[in-house]
């Protein structure tokens, strides 16, 4: 007891004592990690930023992105459906700071490097409401009319010790802020090879759509066309980042070729569907027959079992 | 004497006002995110109210308890100033994108400084006081000051390394994994040490002083403050869970978080049981409910967050709108709480009068309650229908709704809380109000004095 009073009527031993034992824990989880490998896993396909990329990156922490878009996949089956790969350690060797986030306000972005074409993101970026009416997200078409920094941007670079030409300065100079954010969010994850977490082939879809003149399912296929096609396909199927699908139609492509390319995809061209198809769902537009229905993928039983049992859920 | 007097007076008012006045501004705007908007309104807040009432109100406590002047009264009022220009000028630097995109330390390097060159003032000054008090033993409140102004340094400056590069940009000297495993090392703590003890220290002393009760139990808080001291500091890791970060560390950062269930609940038992030998003060003394609801809301959310480290729970309402909820109930239930009440207890004091209105007071305590709770109810339903959405397979095992689709559920709840947020601010326009008033008050009162005196003479 009187060690107790002396702890607590001497100001210097007491703040001796308080500083002691906020530093345990600091240094078991924070100081000592620092010298251990897990803490700096590089991955070998992992590149510095380019010029163009990191001024892309700074206009990304600039405009406070991360406040609404999370950087990292969790290794759990509906974060992994949704956009991809769950994240590896060694994917962020680059990253200072860190952006992981800590909210998905929009969706995670840690998988959108090469997800869709660059005009798909010129386009968004500007008006994201024109892809999905109803987003909350911000117009940025403020960024076309900047030109992206230059001499800052060197002296980034040079601040983070990554290697860039004269080329990449020439670059710099004909690009607005724009062109630096989409080279930047098509940078993100690039270290991660790229692959179908749902990948549909022949032997799991019917020859013929099984919804076949089915006046329901058009109108749902419709609806479910304009809040996930319209955008890059034009509100009457005439085409814009991709191709018309009036053409597409008149082509009369086998209703499995065409639910096979919803399924899957073109990769760096349009992202696959599977994942967020519904079951007994349909997609299709007049004339334009097409169901991505049943993805009776066998996915709890052989092929992708092997896929569920990587991850650490 | 009476010259500190008034110093501690200009001091808590000035900066108390000043603060509210951010607050007041910053909660109308819609809570839709806007990337710097966000990041203003949360550094503001942190930075101008929190840390600017803690500032006021750890001045005025420690002339208390230390039974002593300030040791420097006119570095005080020159901190005052320099606080209220920093808050200005940081302010506009978030709104101009300089930001080094770290929650909570989003300042670029040159506030950094500031900030620092604020902290040392202002622990000299406190330091300095308790270092030559008056009273030989140091009160609870002391304690979680002294904490307080030790961690937040350490936090602070560590989290803050980087590397310069020009007036308005700098990268953070951890890359990556470690970045991250510093950034909540520090983003965690920051809150555990400048939203839980400095209000645990106003709490501790406000409590009994303006109720007459003594506290509890001596020994509970030496045990609670200590412990929570220790655990705190483990906890960072929760806010990574089924990240890349190492597993170990994500592991004993969710069981130290379970751990600090136990001291936080000792503070809560201890106010609890302080009040349990006369509750006729809840009834009698207006200030008490704003503790014990403060109090209250300090022992749910020290439940919830922790339930919320677990990785189960966390994969559901991890990023989603439960967080905010979550912090909201923190912020605006018990800090914004306990804040409020010692500057109703401190400015009649400091005024020699009396407040300006209970009835105003007991109206403010209400709005608020109904404000906060209806803000932070509505972002948990949201959150978990959210999480739920994210999370929802097909039989088939495939995704049951988009992204989208489960975007525009939210809508609705996120209308809901703009309007529960108006009502919160309504009420804190009460305090303000009430406060002025009581400040209009006190000083009318002593011109009275003051002039049959000098009539005399």
């Amino acid at each position: 007891m009187s060690e107790n009073k002396k702890l607590y009527s001497n100001a210097l031993i007491f703040s001796l004592a308080a500083a002691i034992t906020v530093l345990i824990g600091t240094i078991v989880t924070m100081f000592l990690p620092m010298f251990t490998e897990g803490m700096h896993p590089k991955l070998k396909e992992l590149k510095p930023y380019t010029a163009l990329q990191l001024a892309g990156r700074d206009i990304y922490q600039r405009e406070g992105c991360v406040n609404c878009h999370t950087q990292t996949v969790r290794p759990l089956k509906s974060d992994v459906l949704m956009y991809g790969d769950y994240s590896k350690a060694g994917e962020f060797a680059y990253d200072r700071p860190f952006l992981w986030g800590s909210k998905r306000t929009g969706p995670d972005l840690a998988r959108i490097g090469g997800k869709y074409p660059d005009d798909w993101h010129y386009q968004h970026m500007t008006n994201p409401q024109a892809f999905y009416e109803k987003s909350n997200m911000p117009k940025y078409a403020f960024l076309n009319d900047r030109k992206v920094a230059v001499e800052k941007t060197i002296s980034h670079m040079k601040a983070l010790g990554f290697p860039y030409t004269d080329a990449d300065i020439e670059q710099l100079k004909n690009s607005t802020e724009m062109d630096a954010i989409v080279a930047y969010l098509q940078s993100i994850g690039a270290a991660v090879a790229k692959k179908a977490i749902l990948q549909i082939d022949e032997s799991m879809v019917e020859e013929v759509s099984p919804f076949a003149g089915n006046k329901d399912a058009v109108l749902k296929g419709e609806r479910l066309y304009k809040a996930e096609c319209a955008g890059c396909h034009g509100q009457n199927a005439e085409g814009n980042i991709g191709g018309s699908l009036v053409d597409y139609a008149a082509a009369e492509n086998p209703d499995r070729d065409i639910y096979l390319t919803i399924a899957n995809g073109f990769e760096g061209a349009m992202p696959g569907f599977a994942a967020a198809c519904k079951s007994n769902f349909f997609v299709t537009y007049p004339r334009l027959k097409v169901q991505c229905r049943a993805l009776r993928l066998s996915m709890t039983k052989k092929k992708s079992g092997r896929w569920w049992s990587t991850l650490r859920v | 004497m009476s010259a500190i007097f008034w110093g501690v007076i200009g001091l808590v008012a000035g900066l108390w006002i000043s603060a509210q006045m951010w607050d007041a501004a910053l909660n109308l705007p819609p809570y839709f995110s806007f990337g710097r908007l966000r990041t203003f309104h949360t550094n503001v807040l942190v930075y101008g109210l929190g840390i600017g009432a803690e500032f006021g109100v750890f001045y005025y406590l420690v002339i208390r308890l230390t039974k002593r002047p300030l040791l420097f009264p006119k570095l005080a009022r020159f901190h005052l100033w320099l606080f209220n220009i920093g808050v200005a000028i940081a302010g506009i630097t978030l709104l101009l994108g300089w930001t080094q995109s770290l929650e909570y330390a989003e300042f670029e390097w040159p506030i950094d400084i500031a900030i620092v060159i604020l902290w040392v003032i202002f622990a000299i000054n406190i330091m300095g006081t308790i270092f030559k008090r008056k009273e030989q033993q140091m009160y609870i409140s002391l304690w979680y000051i002294i904490a307080t102004i030790i961690t937040v340094a350490i936090l602070y400056i560590v989290n803050n390394l980087s590397i310069p590069a020009g007036l308005d940009k700098s990268y953070h000297l951890f890359a990556g994994v470690n970045s991250a495993n510093v950034q909540w090392w520090y983003g965690h703590n920051a809150v555990g040490f400048l939203f839980t003890t400095p209000i645990l220290a106003m709490f501790y002393y406000f409590l009994p002083k303006s109720t007459g009760l003594p506290i509890y139990s001596h020994r509970l808080s030496i045990i609670s403050f200590w412990s929570l001291i220790f655990a705190y500091l483990w906890t960072g890791a929760h806010h990574l869970v089924y990240t890349p970060l190492p597993d170990w560390i994500q592991t004993l950062g969710i069981a130290f978080t379970l751990f600090l269930i136990a001291p936080s609940w000792g503070s809560v038992v201890n106010g609890y049981f302080t009040v349990e030998s006369d509750w006729s003060v809840m009834k009698n003394n207006y200030l008490t409910k704003f503790f014990i609801a403060g109090i209250t809301f300090y022992g749910l959310q020290t439940i919830q967050g922790p339930s919320q480290g677990i990785r189960v729970i966390s994969s559901l309402i991890h990023y989603t709108d439960w967080v905010p909820g979550h912090v909201h109930m923190g912020t605006m239930g018990w800090v914004t709480m306990v804040i409020c009440a010692s500057v109703y207890y401190i400015i009649p004091h400091i005024y020699k009068t009396t407040i300006y209105s209970e009835k105003l007071a007991n109206a403010h305590f209400w709005i608020v309650l109904i404000g906060q709770l209806a803000f932070s109810i509505t972002m948990w339903i949201t959150g978990v229908q959210q999480g739920a959405m994210w999370k929802m397979t097909n039989p088939d095992g495939t995704l049951k709704y988009t992204f989208m689709e489960g975007l525009l559920r939210n809508y609705p709840y996120w209308q809901m809380r703009t309007l529960a947020g108006v009502v919160f601010v309504v009420g804190m326009l009460l305090f303000i109000y009430n406060v002025m008033m009581t400040i209009k008050k006190g000083k009318a009162e002593l011109e009275a004095k003051v002039e049959p005196a000098t009539a005399t003479a």
